[in-house]
């Protein structure tokens, strides 16, 4: 258990909406609802508290509209949180909260630092642009500016994720679903991210297509050792995949634990609920 | 005496919120210990709880109250009833293995690349882990023309021993094994006991949990009858 954690969250918030006093009393998983009925404020992530370790994979399960994506659009630098910390561990060991970087600073760590893969291939890419087109960008973005270099790391993404490097000039729009995931994975994956978030990654994939994606995801966590923050309400995924899984019910961390452990012996009345309805 | 793992005053209770919040306590006031190099097989009447022992030692399910001392190489001896997920995690990669008795594993994964997993997880290169996997695979009998095949295709027989292969490739120390030859010919349920033996003579200590007085049985060290309610 050498690694330390490489990323935490602290008391991290994020509402949208005005706000009234009784808002906290009327939202939350005891209460079911996420939406204030006084002011119309939706609760999106309340004081969630979480680390990552270097290497790992760390589960977020929940129904739709509890939180986990907000979550990750906030580590992701996307959206801007209400209060909390974000840190996260430089290689010099040097802490860094990222709550408090400017926004050029945000969009370099998140270019630089960060890979993510969206449910949607036209979030993470830029449909107009050619496969390699997409890769390079990421790369341009983290200030690569050799265009031989731009070039041969993109070959080498699209062998990685199993795509036929001939196709690098094909428009996206040629490509399938899976293989468009997988696009969206080389293009997370250009500049050596130290951490990858994966948001419902093979959630709309048919399931054959959906285990060459998971089987990818893990291969690449085996041999590049790469953190991953894979959001899914899919616990079979989660059980292949994370080794620690938290559960998010409105905008709270109601559980978390051992995958294994959540799923076959869940302690909160939720995660029960949620298990005993997978199929 | 010197245990590698010893189970004190251990309960376990599931309280069912879907059902008005009943609690049932499968495991109740269990206690034993085992060293290294012996194996200990529980057996008694089915839903008794002998597979939810262990799953609270794996930590699959969390302990009600009782302790779980275990002598870990890497951090000494640790309550595993109480130890962080990060050293469980860390237990389970290198020093605790268990068989279930399902196998749950990705589709379209080939049976080579699902037993090797284990060493892949613990940062072995890829070439030397099929080369041991390969060798596991050989000796469960599996035909090689299946190699490549997914283990969700096989027989329940060949599942079984897939499941085996991943629990005994990382040579744990402790090796807990549920029904471990449930679904096995008698040919391979030889093979199977020899690894155990095997794995024994390394010094590694198994806890099994079997009906199979007859074959396993007889290569106990111990027996233990686990009380009926």
């Amino acid at each position: 258990m050498s690694e330390q954690w490489l990323l935490r969250v602290e008391q991290l918030e994020k509402h949208f909406g005005p706000g009234c006093p009784v808002c906290r009393q009327l939202t939350g998983p005891t209460t079911g609802r996420s939406r204030c009925p006084r002011c119309g404020t939706v609760w999106a992530c309340v004081d969630v508290n979480l680390q990552l370790h270097a290497g790992e994979v760390l589960g977020i399960v929940g129904e739709s509209g509890s939180g986990k994506s907000t979550l990750l659009q906030m580590i992701y630098l996307a959206l801007r949180p209400d209060s909390g910390h974000i840190w996260y561990r430089e290689s010099d060991g040097q802490l860094r909260d990222l709550t408090t970087l400017n926004r050029y600073e945000a969009r370099l760590f998140q270019n630089t630092h960060l890979g993510i893969v969206y449910q949607r291939p036209e979030l993470g890419l830029n449909m107009r642009f050619s496969v390699g087109g997409n890769v390079a960008e990421k790369l341009l973005l983290a200030e690569w500016r050799h265009f031989g270099r731009i070039r041969v790391r993109t070959s080498e993404l699209m062998n990685k994720t199993e795509l036929l490097p001939e196709r690098i000039d094909d428009e996206p729009t040629t490509f399938s679903g899976g293989m468009l995931q997988r696009v969206q994975i080389a293009r997370a994956l250009a500049s050596h991210p130290t951490i990858l978030l994966l948001d419902e990654v093979t959630s709309g994939l048919d399931v054959s297509v959906q285990a060459r994606v998971l089987d990818l995801l893990r291969r690449i966590q085996w041999t590049d050792r790469i953190t991953m923050l894979l959001v899914s309400h899919d616990l079979g995924v989660v059980r292949q995949l994370a080794r620690r899984t938290i559960v998010m019910k409105n905008g709270h961390i109601v559980e978390a634990g051992l995958t294994d452990q959540i799923l076959e012996d869940p302690q909160h009345p939720y995660t029960q609920l949620l298990v005993s309805s997978a199929l | 005496m010197n245990y590698l793992l010893e189970v004190k005053n251990l309960y376990k209770s599931f309280t069912l919120h879907l059902i008005d919040g009943r609690t049932i306590t499968p495991v109740c006031d269990v206690s034993f210990s085992v060293a290294a190099g012996e194996h200990l097989l529980i057996h008694g009447r089915s839903g008794m709880g002998k597979t939810s022992i262990l799953k609270c030692i794996y930590r699959t399910y969390v302990p009600t109250s009782g302790t779980i001392w275990f002598q870990s190489h890497q951090f000494g001896r640790i309550d595993l009833s109480r130890a962080d997920e990060r050293i469980i995690i860390d237990l389970r990669e290198r020093e605790i293995g268990f068989c279930s008795q399902f196998l749950r594993v990705l589709p379209r994964v080939s049976a080579l690349d699902t037993i090797c997993e284990p060493l892949y997880r613990q940062g072995l290169d890829r070439t030397a882990a099929q080369e041991i996997g390969r060798e596991w695979l050989r000796r469960l009998g599996i035909a090689a023309e299946l190699w490549q095949a997914s283990p969700m295709t096989f027989s329940g027989g060949e599942q079984q021993r897939i499941n085996l292969g991943r629990a005994f490739i990382a040579r744990p120390r402790l090796l807990l094994l549920d029904e471990p030859t449930a679904s096995l010919d008698e040919t391979t349920k030889q093979v199977v006991i020899n690894m155990i033996r095997a794995a024994q003579r390394e010094g590694t200590a198994i806890i099994s949990v079997s009906h199979d007085l007859t074959g396993l049985g007889v290569y106990a060290d111990r027996q233990w009858t686990f009380p009926s309610r």
